[in-house]
């Protein structure tokens, strides 16, 4: 069974301890969710865990092998969500998703067709990208994640901008992600319901003050 | 090579939605040429002396008009994260931009190349040499230009900055571009001056890649 755990991570921005001794440990089928105050790390550790940040101190591994080994087989089997939706104005929301899909090996016309359907967002295939409002674009943005599989989903406030009927969706496509065995990791403020979720609370690593 | 191509595809999809900045760049290349005989004066022989250097520097500054946008407009909207992100080697991904932004900015200015000889009279020997040459240099400014366009990423005044890091980097092709041509036009062998460009080519292809993908990396810590 897939295990993706950190240990002893310490990740420091701008000369300032963010978060230190950070561990947690994700495995099939299980969510993790980030809570904690503005400024507590939940964005920085979501980067640290796709490598887009290094950390400076501590490991990431997947089934105890270090991410370092492989850097692109760890690109592959995750899929990370963040603040900006990178939807190409002037592409189709068809071409924007095939597009992301292809990088992942994953062609067609059908599966792209499936994920927007399961947002909802079917009947704007072959709308270009500067028409959609933030809503719409965050829903491009998460279609991507299920026009290609990957069992690694890391969302940063995934719900931004999304309306109640888009939130449902989203709530959906974790729960049959998790059936198959998926892990989503996921910062959040607002409520989206996730069936026993580990909740890892970032204020609890924070560097004593004046210490 | 699937993926690689697919990323070659949608930068070329992209310039070809957005078709005005490529025509953009040859234009400016045209008016910068043109702008030459009104400064040193109609006289012919004069202009056939500096015909290749004339043309040589105009593309240099058109290809680095073009720079800019290499990678911001996917720093911005966030699809340089999940370039990174994707399974495809980054190096590769960004000689995947390199080649689409050759074929838009650097194939148009070959093209455009023989017309503005011909208005700066430049003789007749020089042509096939001043083509080969830009087929041998437009691509190792694309390539060197790179990784200055990966550099000001995320700073303010990026235009400026990337002309600064990248103009002396253009130099060697400059000498050996118009060397080439004037070579051609004494009469004199050539092969030398296209051999070294060939040589800044491949040593560029070899190294560019790799020094944008760390400087990409580190923008987006």
């Amino acid at each position: 069974m897939d295990r993706f755990t950190g240990t002893d991570l310490l990740c420091i921005r701008g000369e300032r301890v963010v978060f230190l001794d950070l561990a947690f440990e994700v495995a099939a089928g299980g969510a993790l969710v980030l809570v904690g105050p503005n400024g507590s790390g939940k964005s920085s550790l979501l980067r640290t865990m796709a490598r887009l940040l290094k950390p400076a101190a501590g490991q990431l591994a997947w089934n105890g092998v270090p991410v370092t080994e492989d850097p692109d087989a760890h690109n592959a089997r995750l899929h990370y969500v963040g603040h900006l939706d990178a939807v190409k104005p002037v592409l189709t929301v068809l071409e924007n998703l095939q597009f992301w899909a292809s990088l992942r090996g994953v062609a067609g016309r059908e599966t792209a067709g499936r994920a927007l359907d399961a947002f909802g967002i079917g009947h704007l295939a072959d709308v270009p990208g500067r028409f959609l409002s933030a809503g719409q674009r965050r829903r491009v943005n998460l279609a991507r994640i299920l026009a290609a599989p990957a069992p690694l989903w890391l969302l940063d406030e995934p719900t931004t901008a999304l309306d109640k009927e888009a939130i449902r969706a989203l709530e959906a496509a974790i729960a049959e992600h998790r059936q198959a065995g998926g892990m989503v990791v996921m910062a959040t403020h607002a409520d989206i319901a996730a069936d026993t979720p580990s909740v890892l609370d970032l204020g609890d690593f924070q560097a004593a003050e004046a210490a | 090579m699937g993926r690689f191509l697919s990323i070659v595809g949608r930068d070329l999809r992209l310039a070809q939605r957005h078709g005005f900045d490529s025509l953009l760049v040859v234009a400016f290349f045209v008016i910068a040429v043109v702008l030459f005989p009104f400064g040193v004066g109609p006289e012919p022989n004069t202009l056939a002396r500096i015909a290749a250097g004339i043309i040589w520097v105009a593309a240099l500054l058109a290809a680095m008009l073009s720079l800019e946008r290499l990678f911001q407009a996917d720093y911005e909207d966030g699809s340089l994260e999940l370039l990174v992100l994707s399974p495809v080697p980054l190096e590769l991904a960004v000689l995947a931009k390199v080649i689409a932004h050759w074929v838009t900015t650097g194939l148009p200015l070959i093209i455009a190349a023989p017309l503005l000889a011909v208005l700066l009279n430049l003789s007749a020997e020089g042509f096939g040499v001043l083509l080969l040459a830009l087929l041998l240099g437009t691509p190792t400014l694309s390539l060197v230009g790179t990784v200055g366009a990966a550099l000001i990423l995320g700073s303010r005044r990026g235009g400026v900055l990337l002309s600064l890091l990248v103009l002396p980097l253009y130099i060697p092709v400059l000498i050996f571009g118009v060397g080439a041509v004037d070579a051609a036009v004494a009469g004199f062998g050539f092969k030398a001056q296209i051999l070294i460009l060939g040589a800044l080519f491949l040593g560029s292809l070899a190294l560019c890649p790799w020094a944008a993908g760390a400087a990409i990396r580190q923008a987006l810590e």
